[in-house]
């Protein structure tokens, strides 16, 4: 799991309830005092500086598919602890209270200007959206749903990476998830994957970045390594915007920079190049 | 070879097996009864010492194992295991990456493509090896020596020790994740017998990243890891020194991760670990690799592929809840 230094994690933004009128919320990048209402009538993106705050998974999905259109599926995945690992699913089962879902991926059908696509969308806010067997069976489920059903999978990744509490079997679902996409690649069929704020480690070092196209949300930490373990093995200063996404665009990993308000329209424009029309099939 | 590296557990042997070394000489030079019997008496306390010992190493005891200086690496491998090596260099774009050797080998008489990671014994051999610990190129070279692999079919041998890709600045900026996410993709898909073998070091991405094959088997002592015991103990235990904990709750060796059906086989060391003979350690590699490499050979391409891909894809633990 990486560790984090230039952007704070946990920028869903501060609340403060003192002011009358509403709830309102402070900007981690400007400081601008926003209101709650405002920031999410526009995607939480900062309408002063653009700062892109942390999406929950709900609200991503509203943001990018045709209304209504969500289908969840495989949601009956749950944790085990098959290690044995200490407090493991005491944590699981803390996040599941806390954040409402019963994992750190959710999947599932929807349409894009009518395109039929198969989405999974990483959610930070539960145990920093590490990949157990969970993640990987239900994102390896997701990928061989649109294998089977013609489509493109879009990936929304956000990860601190392999989750610890799982060992080997976290590391191994990097292979699974990357061999399902093997398949679909086989067929033919495309894989959009969108990095968002921020990742890491095993999720960077598996389906996030062997995407057709690689967008990313602006500013994002895209990184293999933290950048705290860059530093201290190689005793250098990093250089200027190490590990954002500007920084891997002009290193050529990401295809594209897309703000979130275009985030929609860009996806219907790069599908509508790469998938099959169902209507003209 | 000489053992320079002593580990600290192994520090009670050394001194019983350094007096019995003094008492030796001394009875050489002038014989006498009392010395006989305290030769034999401490021979036998040795003989139980190191049973206590080896038979009941911990986790953490095995990760020093597998990162002793003294530890066979793959060169050590393709000079013993193999009848020989013709090395092949670079990935065609940025350059030649030495912490991960690869070329064409035979083995028992079988025609290979050998891949693995590379460590160095002393400053100077790091400096070139990089500690094992590889650039993208050094994926993209064993990716490119597989497929070529494919081409002509050839089995693929690779021997994983790495204590991780490395976290570099260069490393970032040419796509590390990249590369190594795209071996395990493309891995996957190679048309030909594949056999990994955990030689040492299994850490996390960096051994993975060659590590996508039919069997993957692992030396007695060998570790594989998502994170290494130190960065668990860290994140976890706020403190690198809880590392043997992390390392037990980890699953890391060899005996768990067979038990938790990650690997295929295990391959036995000599009492105390390999680096006490790398003669005979090589050979018992050299078995295995065959042995798998001929079950192997009789699958066809497609069987190989489909089997390949089960094995992965049923790698996790999960409930299915109403
Ligand atoms: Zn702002």
């Amino acid at each position: 799991m990486g560790i984090f230094s230039k952007r704070s994690v946990n920028d869903l933004g501060e609340k403060k309830k003192d002011m009358p009128e509403g709830l309102w919320v402070k900007c981690p990048a400007c400081g601008e005092s926003l209101y709650e209402s405002a920031l999410a009538k526009n995607m939480r993106v900062c309408t002063h500086c653009q700062h892109h705050f942390t999406l929950s998974s709900t609200e991503r999905i509203e943001s990018v598919v045709d209304e209504g259109s969500f289908e969840e599926t495989e949601l009956q995945l749950d944790s085990v602890n098959a290690l044995g690992f200490k407090d493991y699913l005491g944590k699981v089962k803390a996040y599941q209270a806390k954040t409402g879902l019963r994992e750190a991926v959710v999947t599932g059908r929807a349409m894009i200007d009518g395109q039929p696509v198969v989405l999974a969308i990483m959610d930070f806010r539960f145990l920093g959206a590490s990949m157990g067997s969970v993640v990987g069976e239900k994102i390896t489920r997701a990928i061989e749903l649109a294998t089977k059903e013609k489509c493109t999978v879009i990936i929304f990744s956000a990860s601190g990476g392999a989750r610890m509490h799982e060992g080997i079997l976290s590391l191994m679902q990097m292979a699974k998830t990357c061999g399902a996409l093997a398949r679909h690649s086989e067929a033919k069929l495309p894989y959009i994957s969108v990095l968002t704020h921020p990742t890491t480690g095993g999720v960077t070092a598996s389906f996030a970045t062997i995407g057709d196209l690689i967008l990313a949300e602006p500013k994002c930490m895209i990184g293999f390594a933290g950048p705290r373990v860059v530093k201290e093995t190689t005793h250098a200063d990093l250089p200027p915007g190490f590990q954002t996404a500007e920084f891997m665009k002009e290193h050529g990993l990401v295809d594209m920079i897309v703000d979130r308000g275009e985030m929609r329209a860009t996806l219907s424009k790069l599908i509508s190049y790469i998938q099959k029309s169902k209507a003209a099939a | 070879m000489s053992i320079k590296q002593v580990l600290e557990f192994e520090k009670p042997l050394y001194k019983a097996r350094e007096e019995l070394d003094e008492l030796r000489k001394k009875n050489t030079a002038k014989p006498s009864e009392k010395l006989t019997t305290q030769i034999a008496e401490l021979e036998k306390k040795l003989a139980t010492m190191q049973g206590d010992t080896y038979a009941n190493l911990s986790p953490w005891q095995r990760v020093q194992i597998a990162r002793h200086t003294s530890r066979p690496y793959m060169l050590d491998y393709a000079k013993l295991a193999f009848d020989e090596f013709v090395e092949i260099h670079g990935d065609r774009h940025i350059g030649d990456d030495n912490a991960m050797p690869g070329g064409f080998a035979t083995i028992n008489g079988v025609k290979v493509v050998l891949i693995g990671h590379q460590k160095g014994r002393d400053t100077k051999e790091n400096l070139l090896r990089n500690f094992g610990s590889a650039h993208p190129e050094g994926y993209r070279k064993a990716l490119r020596l597989m497929r070529m692999a494919e081409k002509f079919s050839l089995p693929v041998v690779s021997l994983i020790d790495t204590p991780g890709a490395f976290p570099g600045i260069g490393a970032e900026e040419r796509n590390i994740a990249e590369a190594i996410a795209f071996n395990l993709r493309e891995m996957m898909m190679i048309r030909t017998p594949m056999v990994a073998v955990v030689i040492g070091e299994g850490g996390s991405g960096g051994a993975l990243g060659i590590g996508v094959t039919d069997r993957v088997l692992m030396m007695e002592n060998a570790y594989y890891s998502v994170i290494s015991p130190e960065g668990c103990a860290a994140i976890l235990w706020k403190h690198r020194e809880h590392a043997p904990e992390a390392a037990s709750a980890l699953k890391l060796s060899a005996q768990d991760l067979k038990e938790l059906g990650i690997i295929d086989g295990i391959i036995s060391e000599p009492v105390g670990g390999a680096h006490y003979d790398h003669r005979a350690t090589a050979a018992a590699l050299k078995t295995s690799v065959c042995d798998a490499i001929a079950e192997l050979t009789k699958l066809s391409a497609d069987q190989l592929l489909s089997q390949r891909y089960e094995k992965f894809r049923a790698f996790g633990q999960f409930t299915e809840v109403a």
